[in-house]
């Protein structure tokens, strides 16, 4: 079988485990994989030299019986910001060029302990700040659907991973839509799971009070088996809590029969591309066809959420960035002369110009003397979309909106325009923003490019997301198709 | 100088002090590595308080504590809540870019700890008490490349540190101290700190202004940095004080500022002035929690306080009637206080008690640079020795040699007392043998005392002490001494 790449997380974890095929044959058909598409995508930062060795170590542990391995075989592409103890984190930024952290992140080692295997680091926007993977201080990564096309951003090189089928699976990091967006421009499925359900530790802070991992996949039962394994409290992150899912496979097992969908129409009125808009109406009446209750919800404060995403976010990123300063890892500038010079140049040399950007603005405010005028009127306001929220799901299950206003935009078309670039988060944000769960769904496509479904639900209710968006697959075919490639 | 001192009374000095105290906990506040001094440096560091890129603090519950007993030592009210905030600056020492700490719901507020003052106590009130991280230390010296680099340390780094803020209640430089003294005591005998500030694991800041006296307003601050020991602190204060009056004198204007205490020159110079001063862009640190502590916790942690140094002066004063300024010396550290209650106990004589560990134990541990732990006299021999004097067995004179010889023996005062026949001679008739042959002896000396020159008397006292080696019981030389001459 040389096309093992084809198939998905459950059904190589299962031949694994029934020793059809090894661990190792599985590795291969990725390995070679990758070979083959990477000069086109340029999805990875790294891949790892290890991941056939491990992928016999699973075949001996199957062989002698282990079968409490979800995951038996199944490759994972990890995001270049989570932790792999002794493999490069450079979080695509210069100024972590060939940096090795000495520990691997929470949920990469339980993802790992589920029984899957690491094939290696992805490409992203410089610590993850961007919508396109065009910020990578390395290089862009490409939509697997159109070269001409960006993968979406952050965590484009996981999703463009995923799409091409170089991995069945793949963890990213989601702060403002880094999963969930460039989950829709590739045309997979991705999860920002309920701040707090998975631990941050081993993942490079961007904005600590956000960021939250979560897995990509090809089907919203792999998502939610990668979920399950990398779910739950640690001790290492005391934002984090306990909240497993008892049965990965329960928790998808529902249909569409009287779930409450609320669609916030005045927040949809301006803006959305019109093929994307055919594609989630689609979406709702094909729900709607097999039971879903449509509801209209409103979410007054959500005209606010990306400004007030882009203060709380450039804020937190502002002191986190603070520790790249060339004093005890990382790239230093040669020759300055005094402490100050020697800070100023490292920064300046290290970060890209999106990232010096959200610095200097994040340090703005938080300014004395502007601080109430941005930072605390942002955590207000930030308050208030999360008590819309909860009113929402007061008459409602599920809330759906498309997951971004456009399909996949070219390499290149926004990049010298920020705001546009920001305004890409508008429908996601305000699932980071309040802590919420938040999927997106392959849903259709728009001039041959994905366009993606996006399911919100209340904290800690992805079952309730995992449900519905099981019940969306089995109405539909749009998560079997595969890029031309 | 008379003048100068003149002009100084005509203002009045507004002093606050901020202390800075590490916490003795197991751990460092984030991160499982050990809290230790004086080890190797970066032995005791991990990814959490190296501030590597990925790791989080998780917050030690004893190092809240612990907080909480500082806190309920100087009589202050527990938040409920309390939040954590990120003070942003660049320093090499500061691994993170920025020091965890609280700034605008800090873990405590408004205590008050207790300073003497004529007869009785004065309160200085805190206004709150927070916790933060410590941060590393620089190593610019002793190393073979010092003359081209500078090292960090980051043993320190994460060290739970409170803070202890004053309200301006302060305006002497020995009030400072008195109140130093004090805050320190409590600290160490709430075991909350090791209180030494040439460690640095007491550190302290002072706020300082001055304002003609009846004045309202306040005048313009300087805070000064730096201060590496109470004495330090009254100094730099005291100097502080003297050149703010000098340069409103000469018609000049304080400028806010902080200054840097220089021990060596007796002075402080400035460091940074308001313009410079750095804006911390303070925010609530979203990597950890607000900070709840329930009423049990806070009950547990009152529970487990010691009785703190101003009550146990009070209980002093009253129950062993000694006066305040021994009950304030002795109860300055709970191992003297201790030391000082069980010879006080066990001997029943709280006065003698008071006297000989004042003047004797207290002294000869600082001749020798010793720590009581380390002292060779125990309670239990001074109240031996106590009895001794008490029971007429050996003079009070004869006390004071046989200390010094527990103290370099470390013997019993017993067995010094009969190894070398130091037992007072209570015998009548040896002591009348010994009168006679000196009376028989000096007709002359005699005759002056029948003259009318009774101070004579004390002469003769003199000689048969000499005779006795000292032994002879006083009171009884005197009596028999007069009954002779006397006729
Ligand atoms: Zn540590």
């Amino acid at each position: 079988m040389t096309d093992l790449w084809r198939l998905n997380a459950r059904e190589i974890s299962e031949k694994v485990r029934k020793r059809e095929v090894s661990a190792v044959e599985v590795m291969r058909a990725h390995l070679s994989r990758i070979e083959k598409l990477e000069p086109r995508i340029d999805a990875f930062l790294h891949v790892n030299e290890h991941a056939l060795s491990r992928a016999r170590s699973i075949d001996s542990a199957v062989s002698r019986g282990s079968v409490d391995l979800p995951l038996a075989g199944v490759p994972a592409a990890i995001k270049d910001v989570l932790h792999v103890a002794n493999m490069p984190t450079t979080c695509a930024s210069k100024i972590l060029r060939n940096y090795v952290p000495p520990f691997t992140a929470t949920c990469v080692a339980r993802l790992e302990r589920a029984g899957a295997i690491i094939l290696g680091k992805t490409n992203m926007d410089e610590f993850a700040m961007g919508s396109s993977t065009e910020n990578s201080g390395y290089k862009p990564t490409r939509n697997p659907w159109s070269a001409a096309h960006v993968p979406g951003g952050s965590s484009g090189g996981s999703a463009a991973a995923v799409a091409a089928q170089m991995a069945p699976i793949a963890l990213g990091t989601d702060t403002g839509g880094s999963i969930r967006q460039p989950a829709a421009f590739c045309g997979v499925v991705g999860i920002k799971p309920t701040y707090g359900r998975v631990s941050r530790y081993g993942l490079v802070a961007f904005a600590s009070s956000l960021d939250q991992a979560g897995p990509f996949a090809r089907t919203v039962q792999d998502a939610a088996v990668v979920l399950a394994a990398i779910s739950g409290r640690d001790d290492h992150d005391a934002t984090s809590v306990e909240r497993r899912f008892p049965d990965a496979h329960a928790e998808t097992d529902g249909d569409a029969r009287g779930l409450r969908v609320g669609v916030p129409w005045e927040f949809l009125k301006r803006g959305v591309d019109a093929g994307v808009m055919t594609s989630f109406r689609e979406a709702l009446d094909q729900l709607q066809a097999c039971g879903a209750l449509l509801r209209d919800v409103s979410l007054p404060h959500l005209a606010h959420a990306v400004a007030t995403y882009y203060i709380v976010a450039t804020a937190e990123a502002s002191s986190n960035l603070a520790r790249y300063d060339g004093v005890r890892y990382g790239r230093r500038a040669e020759g300055a002369t005094d402490l100050d010079q020697m800070y100023g140049e490292t920064r300046d040399r290290g970060f890209g110009a999106e990232v010096k950007r959200r610095i200097i603005l994040g340090t703005f405010v938080l300014s004395s003397g502007y601080y109430d005028a941005y930072y605390l009127r942002a955590q207000k306001v930030r308050a208030l979309i999360r008590r819309d929220f909860e009113a929402a799901f007061e008459s409602c299950d599920v809330i759906a909106t498309p997951t971004t206003p456009s399909p996949a935009f070219k390499i290149g078309e926004k990049t010298d325009d920020p705001l546009k670039m920001y305004l890409e988060d508008v429908f996601t944000v305000p699932a980071n923003l309040a802590g919420l769960p938040g999927l997106s769904i392959p849903c259709g496509l728009s001039a041959g490019l994905p366009v993606g479904l996006q399911l919100m639900s209340r904290w800690f209710d992805e079952s309730m997301l995992l449900r519905a968006g099981h019940a969306f697959e089995r109405l539909t075919e749009h998560h079997l198709r595969r890029p031309p490639l | 100088m008379r003048d100068w001192k003149a002009i100084r009374a005509r203002y009045e000095p507004v002093i606050g002090l901020e202390v800075h105290a590490q916490l003795k906990t197991a751990t460092k506040i984030f991160c499982a590595c050990p809290n230790r001094f004086g080890d190797e440096p970066n032995t005791h560091v991990c990814p959490v308080c190296l501030g590597l890129p990925g790791s989080l603090p998780v917050l030690s519950r004893q190092a809240v504590s612990l907080a909480m007993r500082a806190a309920l030592a100087t009589h202050c009210t527990i938040q409920t809540t309390s939040i954590f905030a990120r003070k942003n600056y660049f320093y090499p020492d500061l691994p993170k870019g920025y020091q965890i700490s609280q700034y605008e719901r800090p873990l405590a507020t408004e205590g008050y700890v207790e300073i003497p003052a004529n007869e009785g106590f004065r309160r200085i009130r805190v206004q709150r008490i927070h916790i933060e991280e410590d941060a590393g230390k620089l190593l610019h010296e002793g190393f073979a490349w010092s003359n081209d680099k500078s090292g960090i340390d980051f043993n320190r780094t994460g060290v739970p540190l409170i803070e202890i803020v004053t309200a301006p209640d302060i305006r002497t430089s020995e009030e400072a101290h008195e109140y130093l003294a004090a805050l320190r005591a409590t600290l160490v005998y709430a075991e909350v700190s090791d209180g030494n500030m040439e460690e640095g694991s007491l550190r302290c800041d002072a706020n300082v202004s001055v304002r003609r006296s009846g004045e309202a307003a306040l005048g313009t601050r300087t805070e000064i940095k730096n201060l590496n020991s109470i004495r330090n602190v009254a100094r730099a204060i005291e100097h502080e004080i003297s050149r703010q009056v000098a340069l409103i004198e000469s018609g000049g204007d304080v400028v806010q500022e902080t200054r840097l205490w220089n021990a060596d020159r007796g002075e402080t110079v400035s460091m940074r002035s308001k313009e410079e001063a750095h804006d911390y862009r303070y925010f609530p640190e979203p990597d950890l929690p607000p900070l709840l502590v329930d009423p049990e916790w806070i009950e547990s942690a009152r529970r487990s306080l010691p009785e703190l140094p101003s009550d146990r002066r009070r209980r002093f004063i009253e129950h062993y009637g000694i006066p305040a300024y021994d009950a304030g010396v002795l109860t300055l550290s709970r191992e003297v206080a201790d030391y000082f209650e069980e010879a006080a106990r066990a001997s029943g004589n709280p006065k003698a008690a008071s006297n000989w560990v004042m003047t004797d134990v207290l002294r000869k541990l600082k001749e020798d640079t010793r720590p009581l732990s380390a002292c060779p006299v125990s309670p239990g021999r001074l109240t031996e020795m106590i009895c001794l004097i008490d029971d007429g067995v050996i003079s009070g004179k004869i006390a004071k040699d046989v200390f010094e010889k527990m103290w370099s023996t470390g013997a019993p005062a017993g067995m010094i007392v009969e190894c070398e026949e130091l037992t007072q001679v209570t015998d009548a008739s040896a002591i009348e043998a010994v009168i006679a042959e000196i009376v028989g002896a000096h007709a002359d000396q005699v005759a002056v005392y029948r003259n009318g020159k009774k101070a004579a008397l004390g002469w003769f006292v003199g000689q048969v002490m000499r005779k006795t080696q000292g032994k002879a019981n006083p009171r009884l030389v005197n009596e028999l001494l007069r009954k002779a001459l006397d006729g």
